[in-house]
């Protein structure tokens, strides 16, 4: 009843190929917009902005990187904590050993230098695949960890091995406050989702799909297995290496390489099958799903009056996660996003039953 | 539709109660981080338990701080900096918020950036910033007792005390197992200036964090044979790597460890094969002090304890007793200034803890006689106290085999103050005023 196409016709092909062919999809997404980059900057707490906002923005930025590589391109990656620190790393050195470097300047650069990286542990995959490949990407990340850890120039010669930013501006305008740096991360955010999607949706992206499905077939009707894996680690090694670059600057301000250790990377490879492998919406389920989560269940105690162990709390949390994980892939395996489509579907025939 | 009314009732009351609880300000807030899951646990739980015996102490026995009374409440960050800084923007905004005291330096090194825009203290009693000793530059950072610097002087000065002279040591050989984190590594500048200055070889071995696998650094040390081995490690990594000096042959009297790495979760389990272990120690241990027996009399045996009653008196919890305290007095301090009997503010605690006067006759009436030496702080200096002891563990307990030893600050002003002078450069800071430091 509310979500019918009748009446939507469409008569170039422009407006037949755009991201949100539907009328309401259109207007879902311009409120969406306008609730993200007014409302919520309007009425959220400092808190609020801190600790779920922005951390849900950037790991939602690393979780579409990510999905890229292993949601439409089918090549498993554990080493996406190591891809974040690179750009991290690389955009910390940039912003340091230059003065009056621009902010993004720097964060991009990170993202050059974590693609470069990305692509060097990425060619394994032409030779091996799934749990192998895995393993190949594990290598990266203990390899990044040493790296951050015993050489000195990544750190910039730091004694403690912790690097920090301080004076963060664009263009004169600070990021500093809790607003600044939400909506900086938003625009990111933004402007890397459009672009994911796009690509998705073009030839490349229809590559990592078949790619994914069936290599084989793929390489036989022509598509070069080359090209294809190292664009897919090459594009998702540039996405995370930005969202590495704004989890320093933005999130932590300060931090050292156990920020990005093997727990992220497995944060965000469940960020990206609980919200869905091979969409772009998924990402973002599943990172608002393990963002909040957490601070949910550690702030029961004090919000209902439960007395909950803090040691608990945390315990319970990983149960609740492990739990959660394989309820999902039995029933679901396509995740939350999948979830959002079938109900979608139904909502095209509501309040009809078929 | 009635059911629909009375859960829309039931939520509105919860959150009018949630709401009304915000607005209050008649109350100490104590925000607590601890870690009591991951593998600092062991180590970080009798801390924890300590800090919160003792304001539940304070309660019972006092009833608060001049009748102000306190409250408290805990945020675990299993030692991860992204959830200690979680935890931090969470409980920064309660009312009536005191200080932050984050247990670990990697928390540490995050919030110092961020507590002179909140204007909240940050107390990192024997850890932390090493430079923010300094209180001309680190106005909110609070190192009392101790930071690694004076640590590793003080074992280097207790190594050329065996070795009949600090002349002596020329020619010798100090091996470092750290932990490769902010913590592990903030040692290493101090260590390589004094091996310049007396001529031995310093030897770095970094154990990766959290220190379960420690083989390949003890064969480093069997291959190296120092003659003596400081251990800079923390939660599981102490007991791991008196296990692997024990299965390397490496004598543990030549190994001496600081503040961290000398508690009894670190030997318990290793029992007979840590004995000689040597390690700093800030306090002393046991249920003979008064504050001791005053917590096991108001909080334990009502059934309040936090942790388990064998617990208290332990050389970490003692010393989260003593943090806590520090606290505690930080504010009476402050309500001596800006009026008793009320809440403190986060500036004017940070007051307080700048001008601490705890001298003998005051730790003794707080019932710290013979727990630790007397402190006290100024502006330019936020450290306030220079001292600790070396204990060594016999197989079955810890017992003191040295004098009060103080860290040399010939040495450690000036680095100090190189480092924060670095510090203030990079953020763009400027050294306090005089006028500055009477506020």
């Amino acid at each position: 009843m509310l979500y019918r196409e009748n009446g939507q016709f469409k008569s170039t092909y422009r407006s037949d190929q755009q991201i949100f062919p539907i009328l309401q999809d259109r207007i879902a997404i311009a409120l969406l917009l306008i609730a993200a980059f007014v409302v919520i900057p309007l009425i959220a707490s400092p808190y609020l902005l801190t600790a779920i906002f922005i951390p849900f923005l950037i790991l939602a930025l690393a979780a579409l990187g990510l999905n890229i590589l292993v949601g439409y391109c089918g090549q498993i990656s554990l080493g996406t904590g190591a891809f974040m620190a690179v750009g991290a790393y690389a955009a910390y050195n940039l912003q340091t050993r230059i003065d009056g470097m621009p902010m993004i300047v720097s964060l991009l650069f990170g993202g050059i230098v974590s693609t470069v990286i990305g692509v060097l542990f990425g060619v394994p995959s032409l030779r091996i695949k799934g749990l192998y490949l895995a393993v190949a990407t594990l290598a990266a990340q203990f390899f990044v960890d040493w790296a951050c850890l015993r050489l000195g120039w990544v750190t910039n010669g730091s004694s403690s091995g912790s690097v920090s930013v301080a004076g963060l501006n664009v263009f004169g305008l600070p990021i500093e406050s809790p607003v600044q740096k939400y909506l900086f991360a938003l625009i990111f955010l933004a402007v890397f989702a459009l672009l994911a999607k796009n690509l998705v949706r073009g030839a490349i992206g229809r590559e990592w799909m078949a790619i994914r499905d069936m290599d084989v077939a793929a390489a036989v009707i022509g598509i070069r297995p080359v090209y294809a894996k190292l664009t897919a680690f090459a594009v998702s090694s540039f996405i995370v290496g930005v969202a590495g670059g704004l989890w320093g600057f933005i999130h932590l301000g300060s931090w050292e390489p156990a920020a990005f250790n093997i727990d992220r990377s497995f944060q965000l490879l469940f960020m990206v099958i609980i919200g869905g492998l091979g969409s772009i919406m998924g990402s973002f389920f599943g990172a608002a799903f393990i963002v909040v989560l957490p601070i949910i269940l550690d702030g029961l105690p004090y919000w209902f009056g439960i007395p909950i162990d803090t040691a608990t709390a945390s315990h319970l949390t990983f149960m609740i996660f492990g739990a959660l994980i394989v309820f999902f892939l039995i029933v679901e395996p396509h995740g939350i996003a999948r979830l959002w489509s079938t109900a979608k579907e139904k909502l095209r025939l509501w309040p009809f039953p078929h | 539709m009635k059911h629909l009314m009375k859960s829309l009732a039931l939520g509105a009351t919860l959150l009018a109660t949630a709401t009304g609880a915000f607005a209050q300000a008649k109350e100490q807030f104590f925000p607590l981080l601890a870690y009591r899951t991951g593998a600092y646990a062991p180590n970080g739980t009798p801390w924890a338990n300590g800090k919160q015996d003792y304001l539940k102490m304070i309660n019972a026995r006092d009833g608060g701080i001049n009748g102000v009374k306190i409250t408290f409440e805990e945020c675990e960050t299993g030692y991860a900096t992204d959830k200690g800084v979680e935890c931090y923007e969470r409980l920064k905004t309660r009312p009536g918020v005191t200080l932050f005291e984050p247990q670990a330096t990697g928390i540490t090194f995050a919030l110092t950036d961020k507590v002179p825009t909140d204007k909240i203290p940050l107390l990192t009693v024997g850890y932390g910033l090493a430079a923010s000793q300094d209180g001309g530059v680190f106005k909110w950072n609070f190192p009392l007792m101790g930071s690694y610097w004076t640590a590793a002087d003080m074992l280097i000065q207790q190594i050329g005390k065996k070795e009949g002279g600090l002349d002596k040591l020329k020619g010798k050989k100090i091996a470092l197992v750290y932990h490769d984190s902010p913590f592990g590594k903030e040692p290493i500048p101090l260590l390589e200036e004094r091996a310049k200055m007396h001529g031995f070889e310093l030897t770095k071995i970094p154990v990766t964090a959290p220190g379960v696998e420690q083989k390949s650094a003890w064969l480093q040390v069997r291959q190296a044979k120092p003659d003596y081995v400081l251990l800079w490690g923390w939660g599981i990594m102490n007991a791991t790597a008196l296990k692997e000096a024990q299965a390397t042959g490496y004598p543990r009297e030549k190994m001496y460890g600081v503040w961290w790495a000398g508690a009894e979760p670190d030997v318990k389990d290793v029992g007979e094969g840590a004995k000689g272990y040597n390690a700093l120690n800030l306090n002393t241990s046991g249920q003979t002090p008064k504050v001791i027996q005053d917590i096991l009399k108001y909080v334990h045996d009502k059934g309040q304890g936090t942790g388990p009653k064998d617990e208290v008196g332990t050389v970490l919890y003692t010393r989260g007793v003593i943090i806590q305290m520090l606290g505690v007095e930080a504010v009476r301090r402050a309500q001596e200034r800006f009026g008793k009997g009320k809440v403190m503010t986060g500036e004017q605690v940070r007051w307080g803890l700048e001008n601490l006067a705890l001298d003998q006759k005051k730790l003794d009436s707080l019932g710290f006689s013979g727990v630790m030496r007397p402190l006290s702080t100024s502006c330019q200096d936020h450290m306030g106290s220079t001292w600790a002891r070396v204990h060594t563990w016999d197989g079955s307990k810890w017992s003191f085999t040295s004098d009060w030893l103080q860290a040399d600050e010939q040495i450690i002003k000036p680095m100090v103050k190189a480092a924060a002078d670095k510090y203030a450069t990079e953020k763009k800071l400027t050294r306090r005023t005089p006028a500055d430091c009477q506020s």
